[in-house]
C-alpha cells in the first residue's frame, strides 16, 4: 500500500459513484489491547460486504485522513486514514497504521464481493 | 519427556502454535510422535502487515497460509488441517459445531495428548472459544477414552485463579527450531523476532526463561 495521494484517491472513490458496491469497514485496537492495559476500553466494529450506493464521497484531513461516503438514506465514514491501493480486481483498499504499523482502521470498496 | 501415540493442537490462529507450544511439537516429533495440527482460521484480521509492511488485509489470509506450511515444515508437523474459519468470528459461530469436528478429528486419530487454549484464560475471545470447543469434545468421551489435555493460559489472573502450571517442559534442546517457527510467521513477528535475537545475544535470562521452558495447566473434567 501507498501513503495516501488524495487526488489519486479522490478519483478512485468517484468511480464508484452511483454503483452497487460491498463495503468492508473496520476498526480495531487490537484484541490484545486491555491485555496488555487493563485500563484500557477496547472498541471496534467491522463490517464485511455491506452492499451500499453512495452518491457522494470524499478523502479529506491531513494525514491522516478522512473518508466519508454519501448514501441516500445514511453515511459511511472512517477516519485516520493513512495508505491506500488500487488492488489487481480494482478494489479501493484504503487502511490507517498506528506508530508501530498496525493496522487501526480499514475502509474497502469493491463492485464484486470481498471472499 | 513423556511419550505419547499421536498429539492433536487445536489453536484458532497461525501463529498460537508458535510461541508457547513450538518448543513441546518439535521435541514430540523428534521422538517420533506424529502431531497432527487444527487450525481454525488463517489469521485474516492481523493487525501486523509486515516489518516493514508487504501485506494488506486482502492479501494477508493467503500470505498467512503460506506461512503457517513454512513453519509446519520447520517442525515436522505434517497434518495441518485449515479448518477455514475467519479471524475474531469463533465466538460468534456454533460452538458445538466446531466441538464436532474435534470430536471427529478424536475419533480418526485416537491421540493420548491434546493441546489448545484454557478457556476464559486465555485473552482473545477466538482463543477461548476454541479452547472452550475442545474441552466440550473431550469430556464427550467416556472418562477412560479421554486424551490429557494441555491448555496454554495467559491471561493477567490465570496463576492467581488457576494456580501454577502443573506442566513444564524443557524445550531448550529444540530452540533453533523455535526461533525459526516464530521467524516463519514473518508478516505479524518480524518485528519481534528483531528484538528476540538481540535479547538471545545478551543471554537475557527472561528472554531464556521464555524460549526454554512451556508451561501448560492440564484441564481438570470434573
Amino acid at each position: 500500500m501507498d501513503p495516501i495521494d488524495t487526488t489519486k484517491v479522490q478519483a478512485v472513490i468517484e468511480r464508484f459513484v452511483d454503483k452497487d458496491v460491498y463495503i468492508h469497514l473496520e476498526t480495531t485496537n487490537g484484541a490484545y489491547a486491555s491485555h496488555f492495559n487493563e485500563s484500557f476500553f477496547s472498541a471496534g466494529a467491522y463490517i464485511r460486504n455491506g452492499k451500499i450506493r453512495y452518491t457522494r464521497g470524499k478523502i479529506t484531513g491531513d494525514e491522516p485522513y478522512r473518508v466519508g461516503l454519501k448514501m441516500e438514506l445514511g453515511w459511511i465514514y472512517a477516519e485516520g486514514i493513512t495508505h491506500w491501493e488500487l488492488d489487481g480486481e480494482n478494489r479501493l483498499l484504503m487502511a490507517g497504521y498506528d506508530k508501530d504499523g498496525k493496522l487501526a482502521v480499514a475502509l474497502q470498496i469493491s463492485e464484486t464481493p470481498f471472499d | 519427556m513423556e511419550k505419547h501415540d499421536h498429539v492433536l493442537v487445536v489453536f484458532p490462529h497461525p501463529d498460537d502454535e508458535a510461541f508457547g507450544v513450538s518448543g513441546s511439537i518439535a521435541s514430540f516429533i523428534q521422538n517420533g510422535t506424529p502431531v497432527t495440527y487444527m487450525c481454525l482460521t488463517l489469521g485474516e484480521m492481523g493487525r501486523n502487515m509486515g516489518n516493514p509492511p508487504f501485506a494488506n488485509r486482502e492479501t494477508l489470509p493467503l500470505i498467512r497460509k503460506k506461512e503457517l506450511t513454512a513453519a509446519c515444515d520447520v517442525l515436522g508437523i505434517k497434518d495441518v488441517r485449515m479448518m477455514g474459519y475467519r479471524d475474531k468470528t469463533i465466538e460468534f459461530e456454533d460452538n458445538a459445531l466446531i466441538a464436532k469436528q474435534v470430536t471427529d478429528v478424536i475419533d480418526e486419530l485416537k491421540p493420548t495428548l491434546v493441546i489448545t487454549f484454557y478457556p476464559g484464560y486465555s485473552v482473545h475471545p477466538d482463543h477461548d472459544s476454541c479452547g472452550e470447543a475442545v474441552i466440550e469434545a473431550v469430556r464427550k468421551l467416556p472418562e477412560s477414552e479421554r486424551p490429557k489435555v494441555e491448555c496454554v493460559a495467559f491471561s493477567n489472573n490465570c496463576v492467581e485463579e488457576l494456580g501454577e502450571a502443573d506442566v513444564s517442559r524443557d524445550v531448550s534442546t529444540v530452540q533453533d527450531k523455535k526461533i525459526s517457527t516464530i521467524e516463519a510467521h514473518r508478516s505479524q513477528t518480524a518485528g519481534l523476532i528483531a528484538g528476540v535475537k538481540k535479547r538471545l545475544k545478551a543471554n537475557e535470562e527472561e528472554l531464556l526463561n521464555w524460549l526454554q521452558k512451556e508451561r501448560f495447566w492440564t484441564y481438570k473434567f470434573d
